[in-house]
């Protein structure tokens, strides 16, 4: 069985973000970058397979700069054995990275795709199923149990009540939820490692997409800040202020 | 043009937040209709929304379990009728629409908070960080709803026409089951009051403790992800960036300490109150009102107290 698994590079998570004083977007330059943490889930399971004896291959790929490439050395650092990079140096929208990812599975002809339910830049939360409808596959969106028996993925997802459970037959696509897997520490050995690993450089056009994007960004804006609150001394003086200033209790 | 939202159900019933997006939907221009596609529906309360102009109803097997595949394929023919096709964005909305926006080659809008004019949405990003106002140039805009950001619509006093639709077959994905969390609580995004823990409660055992002032107020439990992570309570009640979006009257953050994914998903909150042992915590930069103390103190004498 052969997984395909997609990551993108964002603002690391712990970055305090700032938007741009001309509201053009959001300031990305000296910002640190990371692996879209929901994409290393996915990694970290198609490993997972691999070591299990269930996959053959991983395959990792990325959209986006040069600089994408650290994000796909951090995946063949977590065992991943060959990369693609589909470099660009422009907006990439979800309909289009799931076009792109089309092209490269038609390519490799994966029995699974494993993406992150979401990228923590965007939020947009809408690769998985675009990409399960353009290559006319099942989908099981926000996994956090994932089970390959009998040409099948079977899928705990994570959905508002609680927790549901689908079998999708192969190949079929995969996202992950945070509680699929913690994803291991790479050591410096197989950091090392991932340096040897190949890596493919491919662009939009040689797969034969066109990734203009649909959406215009007018402007990008700070959310109004809440006004500061005030510390209170007691319980009995919290209780107060939520009953008389608040009136949100009785 | 018409605009269409689809119906959420949850065991048979509309869910809440369908009559969030059927607010936005209002704001859109044409006249609202909307999608019930189950098995064994009653489409007399979809019928009763006075913001609906007519009820499409799908029946059959293939909907039972609202699977992605077969309400896409039911879509399909539907969604060039319409101006905007949308559903709230919740698992069901997040899970959906995109496979329909692909299929009609629309590059989708997730979770507006902001209807400006049919074609300019307003949408966070970076865990709302930021607001980006994004118009689209696709003819047919696929739009998922953050219902916190619309007024939920009317439930009663209307009489749409209702259309019966035929469903689609049954897809390749096959339902094997599901365990809903069963609890007598106001559900999490529609709760008045959100009472929430994090990792500072230590076990499942001093959630209870969450559970008795969550009793005595009516509230929602809620959870910072440390707290789902831990196994403390289950992974349904995370309010975050990448969990539930909440927006109650009063929400009760108790050892949280605030992270941006934390905040994320209840900074629009009307009044914010934190106890943290911590006082440098960042959840007090949101908090109205912060009590600096020990959870397992403050906790029961607010018990006691109300
Ligand atoms: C991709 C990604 C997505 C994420 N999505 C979410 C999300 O949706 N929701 C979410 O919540 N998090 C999310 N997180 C995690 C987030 O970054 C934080 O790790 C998490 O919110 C921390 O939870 P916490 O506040 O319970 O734990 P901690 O940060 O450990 O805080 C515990 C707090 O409890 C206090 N405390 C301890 N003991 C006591 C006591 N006896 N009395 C009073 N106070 C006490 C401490 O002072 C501390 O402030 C996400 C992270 C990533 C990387």
């Amino acid at each position: 069985m052969k997984v395909l698994v997609a990551v993108k590079r964002v603002v690391d998570y712990n970055v305090r973000i700032r938007v741009k004083a001309d509201g053009s977007g959001v300031e990305t330059a000296d910002v640190k970058f990371s692996a879209n943490p929901f994409d290393e889930i996915a990694v970290e399971e198609a490993v997972r397979l691999k070591e299990a004896g269930k996959a053959t291959e991983v395959i990792a790929v990325s959209i986006g700069p040069a600089q994408a490439q650290d994000t796909l050395r951090a995946a063949l650092g977590i065992g991943a054995d060959r990369a693609i990079l589909v470099r660009t140096d422009a907006e990439i929208q979800p309909l289009a990275v799931a076009k792109i990812l089309k092209a490269v599975a038609e390519r490799e002809s994966p029995d699974l795709i494993l993406l992150g339910k979401q990228a923590i830049d965007d939020d947009s939360s809408q690769v998985g199923p675009m990409l399960a409808a353009l290559l006319n596959r099942p989908q099981g969106t926000f996994a956090s149990k994932l089970t390959i028996e009998d040409g099948a993925a079977v899928v705990v997802r994570e959905v508002d009540g609680g927790l549901e459970t689908l079998s999708l037959p192969l190949p079929a696509v995969v996202t992950t939820d945070l509680r699929l897997n913690e994803p291991r520490f790479i050591s410096l050995p197989n950091m090392m490692k991932a340096k040897k690993k190949p890596m493919e450089t491919l662009t939009p056009a040689d797969l034969g997409v066109d990734p203009s994007p649909r959406l215009t960004t007018l402007k990008v804006e700070e959310p109004a800040k809440r006004k500061a609150g005030i510390k209170v001394a007691s319980v009995a003086e919290l209780l107060d202020k939520l009953k008389t200033e608040a009136g949100v209790i009785r | 043009m018409s605009v269409l939202v689809v119906a959420e159900l949850h065991g048979g019933h509309i869910a809440p937040a369908t009559l969030h997006a059927v607010t936005a939907a209002t704001q859109l221009g044409g006249e609202v209709h909307l999608l019930l596609a189950g098995h064994n529906v009653d489409p007399a309360p979809a019928a009763a929304i006075p913001a609906v102009a007519k009820v499409l109803v799908a029946d059959g097997e293939a909907h039972a379990h609202a699977l992605a595949e077969p309400l896409t394929a039911l879509l399909l023919p539907l969604a060039p009728h319409y101006s905007h096709v949308l559903a709230a964005a919740t698992a069901f909305g997040k899970n959906l629409m995109p496979r329909l926006a692909a299929l009609l080659d629309v590059q989708a809008i997730s979770e507006i908070t902001a209807v400006i004019a049919a074609d300019t949405f307003v949408r966070p990003i970076y865990a709302g960080n930021a607001l980006a106002t994004v118009r689209s140039s696709d003819t047919l805009k696929v739009l998922t709803v953050r219902a916190t950001a619309f007024a939920a619509a009317a439930a009663e006093g209307g009489s749409a026409m209702i259309e019966t639709i035929a469903p689609a077959d049954a897809g390749p994905a096959r339902f094997v089951g599901q365990s809903l969390t069963q609890s007598a609580r106001p559900e999490l995004t529609s709760a008045r009051i959100v009472v929430a823990g994090g990792r500072g409660l230590g076990g499942a055992e001093p959630f209870q403790m969450l559970e008795s002032l969550a009793d005595k107020l009516g509230a929602a439990i809620g959870a910072s992800r440390a707290a789902v992570d831990a196994g403390f309570v289950p992974n349904d009640l995370q309010v975050g960036q990448t969990g539930k979006i909440v927006a109650p009257e009063l929400y009760i953050a108790v050892g949280i300490s605030g992270a941006i994914q934390h905040v994320a998903g209840m900074k629009d909150s009307k009044v914010i109150v934190a106890i943290n042992k911590d006082e440098e915590a960042p959840i007090f930069q949101v908090a109205d009102y912060g009590l600096v103390a020990d959870l397992f103190e403050a906790l029961p004498e607010l018990i006691k107290a109300l």
